[in-house]
C-alpha cells in the first residue's frame, strides 16, 4: 500500500480515480454504514432511533422469528418474513423469465431492422421511461381494472360474460413487473445480439446446424452477457420492488419491498426495515456471485 | 443420379431490391457447369455476382429464378444446413466461444459421429492443416493463417461433395497468400474434393485454377482453363481485367480467307489471323499482350508499326516501353532483360517500331 502512495505512477492513478472513489464513499457506502448502524439499535417510541443508541441483534432475530418481535401476538407465524422474502424471489424469477422470454425475441426483431427502424423502434423501447413510473403503473391499473379497458374491450366482444379478476392479486403485481422492468431487459440483450455477426449463423447451417440447434449452441452463447446483464437487472430490482405492488395489488400481495416501504412509514420501525433492507441487499449479491461463479469466463469479462 | 459434374448452373437469376428501390440482378441468367474434383475460380471485380453465385451454391441465398444441381440432385430451394457442400468464409467466421477442437468437429457432431471419432479426425484434420496440437486453443489465440487453416479443417473435416471457399486469402499478407496459394492447390489434389473459388485476384485464379470464370455485372464473361483465358480472351473486358492488354481500335477494311486487314486511322494498317467473319467497316479492337510485342525487331510478314517512346519503366526482370503512334493509338510494349548487361533498347523520344505477328493479337469487338 505504501509502495503504492510512492511510486509516481502510484500517485497518479489515486488522483484519477479519487473524485470518482470519493463519489462512491459519499453516496453509496457512507448510506449503507447508516442503514447499518440503524439496523443494529433499539426503535425510538415515536419512530426513528432511541437515543442515546443502545445496540441490539433483535431486529435480525425478527426477521428469521416474527414470534421474537414484542408486538407478537399468540398465533404469530415464526416464518412470516422469510415467507414473504421467499414470495418476493419466486415473483422476481418469474418476472426476470418472462423479461427474457419476451425481450429476447423483441431484441433479435429490432436488430434485423434497416438502421431508420432500429432507431425509431428502440426510441419506442425507451419512451416510456420519460413517463413517471408510478403514472405508467396507475395507467396499467386502469387498464386491467374490473370495469377497465381490457375487461370492457372482452365483454363488448362477448368473449367473456362477466369481468375477468385481474387487479389486486399477483397476476396485476407480474404484469405490472413485467411491464415496468422489460426495457431493462431489452436494452443489454439488443446491444449483445446487434454486435453479434450473423455470419457466424451462416457457418454453423453450412456445416448442418438447423436453425434451432444453430441458435442454441452459437447464437446463444454468444449473446449471453447480454441476458445475464437482463437478468440482473431485472431481477435486483424487481426482489426489492414496493410501488408496483403496493398498486397493482391493492396491499394484498406482499413484498420484501412494501415490507421494507412498511417499516419506514406507518410501521415506524427504521431498525427493522433497515436489517431487511441488509438481508435483501446481502443475499442478492450472494446469488448474483453464485451466478457469476457458474456463468462462463466470456460472460464474466462482458460485465 | 449421379452426375459428371459437380456443380451445375442453369440460367441463374438474382435479383435484389436496391435501397433506393430499384431491382438489380446481382447474377444475371448465368449457366456454368463445375466438373468432378476441378479448382474452379469465380474471378471478377467486386460487385461482379461472384459472392452471390457462391452463395446460392452454399444456400445462404436462394436464387430468383433458375436451377442449381449439386452432383445432379436439385438444391435450388434447399436450405443450406442440408446441402453436401462446406464454406470457408472470408473472415474465417470460426465460433469464437468455442476451442478449435470444438470449431473442427461441430460438423460431425451436426451428424451424429460418436465422440471419440470425432476427437480422432480432429487430430487428423489438424495434422492436413499441419497445425497439430491446436486442439484446446480459442480462435482469438490464433494468427490469421493459422485461423484460416483451421477454417479449412473445421469445413473439409467433413468430406463435403464441394468446398466453397470465398476470398478465404483476401485478409492475408502478400507473402502468406502466395504460400497458401500453393498450399491449397496441393491440398485440394490431395483430397480430391471439387473446390470453387471465389476471387477478384486474377493472378491467383491464374496460379490456382483449373478453369475460370470470369465474371462482370452479373454475366459470365468467359470460363475456361487458365491458358484459354489468358491467350484467347473473349471480350474486351476479359483481356483487360486478366494481364495487361494494348487496345489499338480500328475498322475492318477487308477479309481475305482468315486474314483480317485493320485500318487503325492514322497509325497504319495491320493484319490479324482470325476465325471469325467480319464485315467491311466494322470497329474492332487489336487485342495485343505487351510482351507479345517487340522493340526495333522487325518481324517479316508480321505488323511493324512506327512510333515514338513516351517513357521507360525498368522493373527488374523487365523493361516497359509505352509508345505513341503516329494517331491517338498508344501501346505498351515489354522486353524480358535477359543479357546480363542490362542495355534500354531505346530512350524516351526514340523513334521506335514496335512489332508482332499477325497470329499474335485478336480482333474484339465487344
Amino acid at each position: 500500500m505504501l509502495k503504492f502512495f510512492r511510486g509516481k505512477k502510484g500517485f497518479q492513478l489515486f488522483g484519477l480515480l479519487s473524485p470518482g472513489a470519493l463519489w462512491i464513499l459519499l453516496f453509496f457506502n457512507l448510506p449503507i454504514l447508516i442503514v447499518l448502524f440503524i439496523s443494529l439499535v433499539e426503535r425510538g417510541r415515536a419512530g426513528g432511533i432511541k437515543l442515546p443508541p443502545e445496540y441490539t441483534i433483535a431486529n435480525y432475530s425478527q426477521f428469521f422469528n416474527a414470534c421474537s418481535s414484542q408486538f407478537a401476538g399468540p398465533e404469530c407465524d415464526p416464518f412470516l418474513y422469510v415467507g414473504i422474502f421467499g414470495h418476493s424471489v419466486r415473483i422476481g424469477l418469474i418476472v426476470t423469465l418472462w423479461c427474457i422470454l419476451l425481450g429476447y425475441p423483441l431484441s433479435y426483431f429490432i436488430s434485423k431492422q434497416k438502421q431508420i427502424w432500429r432507431d425509431a423502434l428502440m426510441i419506442l423501447v425507451i419512451i416510456p421511461f420519460w413517463t413517471n413510473f408510478l403514472v405508467r403503473t396507475y395507467a396499467l391499473k386502469q387498464v386491467l381494472a374490473t370495469e377497465g379497458l381490457l375487461n370492457s374491450f372482452l365483454m363488448n366482444l362477448n368473449l367473456i360474460n362477466q369481468p375477468l379478476d385481474l387487479l389486486f392479486n399477483e397476476f396485476a403485481v407480474v404484469v405490472g413487473l413485467i411491464y415496468g422492468y422489460l426495457p431493462f431487459a431489452i436494452l443489454p440483450m439488443y446491444a449483445s445480439i446487434e454486435k453479434f455477426d450473423h455470419t457466424l449463423m451462416e457457418a454453423a447451417a453450412d456445416l448442418g446446424a438447423p436453425p434451432r440447434r444453430a441458435f442454441w449452441r452459437v447464437m446463444l452463447p454468444m449473446t449471453m452477457p447480454g441476458v445475464v446483464a437482463a437478468l440482473v437487472l431485472v431481477f435486483v430490482p424487481v426482489v426489492g420492488a414496493f410501488i408496483t405492488p403496493d398498486i397493482m395489488g391493492g396491499g394484498k400481495v406482499e413484498m420484501i419491498g412494501t415490507l421494507i416501504n412498511r417499516q419506514f412509514g406507518v410501521a415506524r420501525n427504521w431498525p427493522f426495515g433497515s436489517s431487511m433492507s441488509l438481508i435483501l441487499m446481502l443475499l442478492v449479491l450472494i446469488g448474483v456471485v453464485l451466478y457469476f461463479r457458474s456463468s462462463t469466463e466470456e460472460t464474466r469479462r462482458a460485465m | 443420379m449421379a452426375s459428371e459434374f459437380a456443380v451445375e448452373m442453369q440460367d441463374i437469376l438474382k435479383q435484389f431490391v436496391t435501397p433506393e428501390g430499384g431491382i438489380l440482378a446481382a447474377v444475371n441468367h448465368v449457366t456454368m457447369q463445375i466438373k468432378d474434383g476441378e479448382f474452379f475460380s469465380l474471378l471478377g471485380p467486386s460487385g461482379c455476382g461472384k459472392t452471390t453465385s457462391l452463395r446460392m451454391i452454399a444456400g445462404f441465398e436462394l436464387p430468383t429464378d433458375g436451377k442449381i444441381f449439386i452432383r445432379g440432385k436439385e438444391m435450388s430451394q434447399v436450405p443450406a444446413f442440408q446441402r453436401p457442400v462446406n464454406t470457408v468464409f472470408q473472415q474465417y467466421a470460426l465460433f469464437p466461444h468455442m476451442t478449435v477442437e470444438q470449431n473442427i468437429q461441430f460438423g460431425l457432431e451436426m451428424k451424429g459421429v460418436p465422440r471419440a471419432e470425432r476427437s480422432r479426425r480432429v487430430s487428423e484434420a489438424l495434422e492436413m492443416v499441419r497445425l497439430p496440437g491446436m486442439e484446446m486453443r480459442k480462435p482469438k489465440q490464433l494468427s490469421g493463417g493459422q485461423q484460416q487453416r483451421i477454417a479449412l479443417a473445421r469445413a473439409l473435416i467433413n468430406k463435403p461433395e464441394v468446398l466453397l471457399l470465398d476470398e478465404p486469402l483476401g485478409a492475408l499478407d502478400l507473402k502468406l497468400r502466395k504460400e497458401m496459394q500453393l498450399e491449397l492447390k496441393t491440398l485440394q489434389r490431395e483430397v480430391g474434393i471439387t473446390f470453387i473459388y471465389v476471387t477478384h485476384d486474377q493472378e491467383e485464379a491464374l496460379t490456382m485454377s483449373d478453369r475460370i470464370a470470369v465474371m462482370s455485372k452479373g454475366l459470365a464473361l468467359q470460363i475456361g482453363a487458365p491458358e484459354e483465358i489468358y491467350e484467347r480472351p473473349a471480350t474486351k473486358f476479359v483481356a483487360d481485367f486478366i494481364g495487361e492488354t494494348n487496345f489499338l481500335d480500328g475498322v475492318v477494311r477487308a477479309q481475305n480467307g482468315t486474314t483480317v486487314e485493320v485500318d487503325l486511322p492514322g497509325t497504319g494498317t495491320v493484319y490479324v489471323e482470325s476465325s471469325r467473319k467480319f464485315t467491311n467497316g466494322q470497329p474492332v479492337s487489336v487485342a495485343a499482350r505487351p510482351e507479345k510485342m517487340s522493340l526495333n525487331n522487325e518481324i517479316k510478314d508480321g505488323n511493324n508499326l512506327k512510333g515514338r517512346v513516351e517513357e521507360v519503366i525498368y522493373i527488374g526482370t523487365d523493361t516497359h516501353y509505352g509508345v505513341r503512334f503516329a494517331g491517338s493509338h498508344k501501346a505498351r510494349v515489354r522486353e524480358q532483360n535477359i543479357s546480363q548487361a542490362h542495355k534500354e533498347i531505346a530512350k524516351t523520344g526514340d523513334e521506335v517500331t514496335v512489332s508482332f505477328t499477325r497470329t499474335s493479337p485478336r480482333l474484339l469487338t465487344e
